[in-house]
């Protein structure tokens, strides 16, 4: 490893990550404000009206945005869960439970947008089809994620148990993802695709981006501060922690 | 071999058995993970005729009709192959209209009538403002007119 140019394994010790996750913090932050006001103006001033929908349609710039962070969120918890099973370095599972309130949260916007949106277009708030199903034990995934991590006393073992739970309910993703082609659903099929051309005006697809953006600069802003936090509190007896909190500077 | 390596192929082992695992219980359950069933499917016979399902598809152009008296609609519902006439007394969602997608939940009745119970419209993922969604309608006029006067002639 030391021959890589950089030495990734500096930033997975909490005293080396800590400072520098709190000067990355502000960046993230002012940056989510920027480009969420931006997104929202556009949202409600610029976009123009749909052609079917009239001005209802406009909640999918935050659900749109909102049900991507849910399943990315997810990934990447799923990618520190695994870098923290098997280098069982400490920060990885701090990264994990730092994202997880986020995705959570993001997961039921995604939900709660969805079904103010549902009533009005298709005339129901809820149907038991593959999509609204499987994002909604996406919800029960994070929900007990953070029950079992905070339920299990040795974070040691609190953090193997939640990225076991983690690494088993991220074969949720894909079905999440495909669960509008693989089978009927009423959830109509994804605006936005990798592999054909968005059916979307220019404007409204440049507002959904803006605000996805605004989105991640979020999350990475408000799981950075989290980090932060749980880094101070399970180290509280190091000498990096107790020598900042002497200084003043945590 | 060491003991991060081996713990990384039993991880991705793990996952790749699970991920299997899934698929096949997915696969298994097919049939039952569709929200609908489709014109064609019922003409096949693989709709349960004797409890209640769902039907879905669009509402075939110039099918929808009102009763004078109450709340009753009656239209027909085709995915371009078969189609299945529904009879349902309600309010409509905004987004229900001729030519567009939609599924009903009920039973079928006699004489092929689906009886619908519950109405939804079914979205599809085209956003675009109205401007653009008439011009494109005009292009396909357009395009159907001069398709017909091309093929009208030989013919």
């Amino acid at each position: 490893m030391s021959s890589r140019l950089i030495n990734w394994f500096k930033f997975s010790s909490p005293a080396t990550f800590y400072p520098l996750a709190g000067r990355l913090l502000p960046w993230f932050a002012v940056t989510a404000v920027v480009l969420i006001g931006i997104g929202l103006y556009m949202s409600f001033f610029v976009a123009p009206t749909d052609y079917k929908q009239g001005e209802g349609y406009r909640i999918i710039f935050i659900h749109v945005p909102a049900a991507w962070m849910s399943m990315f969120i997810y990934l990447v918890m799923a990618f520190w869960s695994a870098l923290g099973l098997i280098f069982n370095t400490r920060l990885s599972a701090m990264m994990a439970q730092a994202l997880a309130p986020t995705g959570a949260l993001f997961t039921f916007i995604a939900l709660w947008t969805g079904a103010f949106w549902g009533k009005p277009m298709w005339g129901t708030w809820w149907v038991w089809d593959a999509r609204l199903t499987s994002e909604l034990i996406l919800l029960f995934l994070y929900m007990g994620y953070i029950a079992l991590t905070s339920a299990i006393e040795d974070t040691r073992r609190a953090d193997r148990a939640g990225a076991l739970l983690v690494l088993v309910g991220v074969v949720n993703i894909p079905i999440i993802y495909y669960s509008v082609e693989w089978w009927n659903t009423l959830h109509q099929g994804s605006t936005i695709n990798f592999r054909k051309e968005s059916s979307m005006t220019t404007t409204m697809l440049y507002t959904m981006l803006i605000m996805a953006l605004g989105c991640w600069a979020y999350t990475i802003a408000a799981a950075l501060s989290r980090v932060r936090s749980i880094m101070l509190e399970r180290e509280r007896n190091s000498t990096w922690a107790q020598q900042l909190v002497a200084e003043g500077k945590a | 071999m060491k003991a991060r390596q081996k713990r990384a192929l039993f991880l991705l082992g793990g996952l790749a058995v699970l991920g299997i695992a899934i698929a096949l219980v997915l696969t298994a359950m097919q049939g039952n993970l569709s929200y609908f069933f489709s014109p064609s499917e019922i003409a096949a016979g693989k709709a349960p005729l004797d409890r209640s399902f769902r039907v879905g598809g669009l509402v075939e152009t110039g099918s929808l009709k009102r009763s004078g008296s109450d709340l009753t609609v009656t239209f027909v519902v085709t995915d371009e192959k078969h189609r299945v006439p529904v009879e349902y007394t309600g309010i409509l969602p905004d987004l229900f209209k001729e030519g567009q997608g939609m599924i009903a939940t009920g039973r079928m009745g006699a004489g092929g009538i689906f009886q619908a119970e519950e109405v939804l419209a079914k979205h599809d993922e085209e956003y675009m403002p109205p401007e653009v969604a008439a011009a494109l309608e005009k292009g396909h006029q357009e395009g159907s007119a001069k398709m017909r006067d091309a093929t009208s002639k030989p013919l």
